[in-house]
């Protein structure tokens, strides 16, 4: 028997074939109450392991929030979730069934996994109505977008988000007039216009005031349930007001995970972060 | 009803109105009074006329990816080019047998290098609608071949550029070669009738620049129309942010294509109505100069404004007969200063300058 063969002949060989079924929003299949699953991936440039064997489950409609210092992969992480980057090693599942690494940004966008960006990045010749209506969900072939127009629905819906950002007398200005903050809001708001399945958030509370964050915070909170959230902030008081269960990264892996009150008092995350 | 769909937007108006007139005024002008006449706008005017209009759509065609695409191609004379080849073949076949060989299926250029037979690829072109839909579809599957394989393998900015340089002088190579079946470096011409009528007759010059006018008018009014809906802003977006439009769920590639053919054709109509005003289609139409002086009239019209583009392409093209009429050696120096001091001090161009001064008044 010629090795080649070998693979063809294993009886306990799945195809991949065979598992394989067109990717619907909505149709993830969550059973085991796990909305997204990566293990032991790994990334490297040019020899620096930016993910080091990484395993890591949110579940279904959790708030996680994931900090660590500095270079700890947490961004990477993200970049690898939303198909920008693609990892040397390692699975990543959206559900049961959905392979991540198959699919480019935008199918795992139309997918229901969404990003909001470290640094805000929204269209500034765009009106901040026009940003939310881009991010509204919906088919986003050509043709369709060509002849798009938006039903009651969907304007009450941008509405809606325009009142939940505070931005409803904004919204014929364009995005490029906006403060920093505001442009944070409004990419959370863009998030919210897509209705995902799961919120990948990176750093939302840079560049904001007080008040600023507590209804950023408050906004999260109300989230949960319905999206699943994953938050990086260096922001710990921030990270404190939101946060049931935080997961620490270090050097490309998990460190730990527990409440706010485990990781701040755990020997080896205080080292990570004070030094020796 | 033409000016409701442009909205209120002032300048658009008064381009779409200007075109109006011109398209209507000189070739009326042209046939109704006689030579000496004050009112009275010379043949040589009117195929003059008609040229720049076919400019001022390529020019478009151009603003449209570039502006709002944010895609600088550097060879849209390429499609122009092939737009007029197709029309070209199709003024070759209507010659007949009036060449000089005389000879009734093979155009005198195929005479001359003794082929016995029409190259397959020129059947079809004896018939004008079939000749049209080439005009469209020839340039529309370059584009479509080319942009799948740069847009999908993320090739973007200055690499497209260049690759997209190297597109038209690779055609304008080929097309210089004699196997090619398509005249060689003297192309196609000496045509005599378009649909059975004389080309020289002022009758059809009069109703080519009107014909010319009215694809433009449509052609502005359709990009008008499309830079409005999702799919303009999803563009507009692209230029701005590519990478985040992804995540927003849209291909990018798909979007970035759309555009890119949508363009092509354009700039492949320009094409076909500017040969029969000019007499003539040769590969030079391909070489990357051509290229880049379409990139300047756009640049100095104001990208990003479809009116900005069809005002660039008029105002350089005058210039330009003016200029090469007065000091032939420098134009082409000309040109390279008006694109340095665009770039440096109008990054808008006229469009952008006349905007600031509107601006400044209003802020008065």
């Amino acid at each position: 028997m010629s090795e080649s063969a070998k693979p063809f002949l294993d009886r306990y060989q799945t195809f991949n074939f065979v598992n394989k079924r067109p990717v619907i929003k909505g149709n993830v299949d969550v059973s085991h109450g796990t909305v997204l699953y990566m293990e032991d991936v790994s990334v490297s440039f040019d020899g620096f392991k930016a993910l080091n064997n990484l395993s890591l489950y949110i579940g279904d409609g959790e708030l996680r929030c994931l900090i660590g210092p500095n270079g700890a992969g947490k961004t990477t992480l993200m970049d690898v979730i939303t198909g920008k980057t693609k990892p040397d090693s390692g699975s990543v599942y959206f559900g049961q069934t959905i392979d991540l690494l198959q699919m480019d940004e935008s199918a795992i966008a139309q997918a229901g996994i969404c990003r909001k960006f470290q640094k805000p990045s929204v269209f500034e010749k765009l009106s901040v109505f026009e940003n939310l209506e881009l991010s509204i969900q919906s088919d986003k072939g050509t043709w369709v977008t060509l002849f798009a127009t938006l039903n009651g629905e969907q304007r009450d819906r941008i509405d809606e988000v325009l009142e939940i950002i505070g931005m409803s007398s904004l919204r014929f200005q364009p995005a490029g007039i906006l403060s920093h903050g505001q442009k944070q809001w409004l990419e959370i708001g863009m998030l919210l216009m897509q209705e995902p399945r799961v919120m990948l958030v990176d750093e939302p509370v840079a560049g904001m005031t007080h008040q600023e964050i507590d209804r950023t915070a408050e906004l999260l909170l109300s989230l949960q349930g319905k999206h699943s959230v994953v938050v990086v902030e260096h922001d710990m008081a921030f990270v404190r007001s939101i946060a049931k269960k935080v997961t620490v990264l270090h050097e490309g892996s998990v460190l730990m995970e527990g409440t706010m009150d485990e990781v701040q008092n755990d020997p080896r995350v205080i080292q990570v972060y004070l030094g020796e | 009803m033409l000016l409701k769909l442009l909205g209120n937007d002032q300048e658009s108006r008064f381009v779409l109105l200007m075109l109006l007139a011109v398209t209507l005024i000189i070739p009326l002008c042209n046939l109704i009074f006689s030579a000496g006449s004050a009112f009275y706008f010379s043949a040589y005017t009117v195929s003059l006329i008609g040229k720049y209009l076919t400019f001022a759509l390529l020019a478009l065609s151009l603003d449209l990816v570039w502006g709002y695409c944010g895609i600088l191609v550097l060879g849209q004379g390429a499609f122009f080019a092939l737009g007029g080849y197709a029309m070209g073949m199709y003024l070759m076949r209507q010659i007949g047998d009036r060449g000089v060989y005389g000879n009734p299926d093979l155009p005198d250029f195929m005479v001359f290098l003794d082929w016995k037979e029409l190259p397959w690829y020129w059947s079809g072109f004896e018939s004008f609608p079939f000749a049209l839909l080439m005009v469209m579809v020839a340039p529309a599957i370059l584009a479509f071949v080319f942009g799948w394989l740069t847009f999908r393998s993320r090739v973007t900015g200055v690499y497209f550029s260049i690759i997209s340089q190297a597109l038209t002088y690779a055609l304008l190579l080929s097309f210089f070669r004699n196997e090619m079946g398509f005249g060689g470096n003297n192309g196609l011409t000496d045509f005599k009738d378009i649909i059975g009528f004389s080309l020289q007759s002022d009758t059809v010059r009069a109703l080519l620049l009107m014909g010319s006018g009215m694809i433009l008018i449509a052609a502005f009014m359709v990009c008008q129309w499309m830079i409005k809906t999702r799919l303009g802003r999803v563009v507009t977006a692209i230029r701005d942010h590519e990478s985040r439009v992804r995540f927003l769920g849209y291909r990018v590639e798909m979007f970035k294509l759309w555009i890119f053919v949508f363009s092509a054709i354009l700039a492949g109509l320009a094409g076909a109505l500017y040969v029969p005003q000019v007499g003539i289609i040769n590969p030079s139409e391909f070489s990357p100069l051509i290229s880049l002086e379409i990139v300047v009239w756009v640049a100095v019209g104001g990208r990003g404004s479809l009116y900005g583009a069809i005002i660039g392409a008029v105002l350089v093209n005058y210039s330009k007969t003016v200029l090469t009429g007065l000091f032939p050696e420098v134009w082409l120096f000309t040109l390279g200063a008006v694109f340095i001091l665009v770039t440096i001090y109008m990054p808008d161009g006229l469009v952008g300058l006349w905007k600031r001064k509107i601006g400044g008044f209003k802020d008065e």
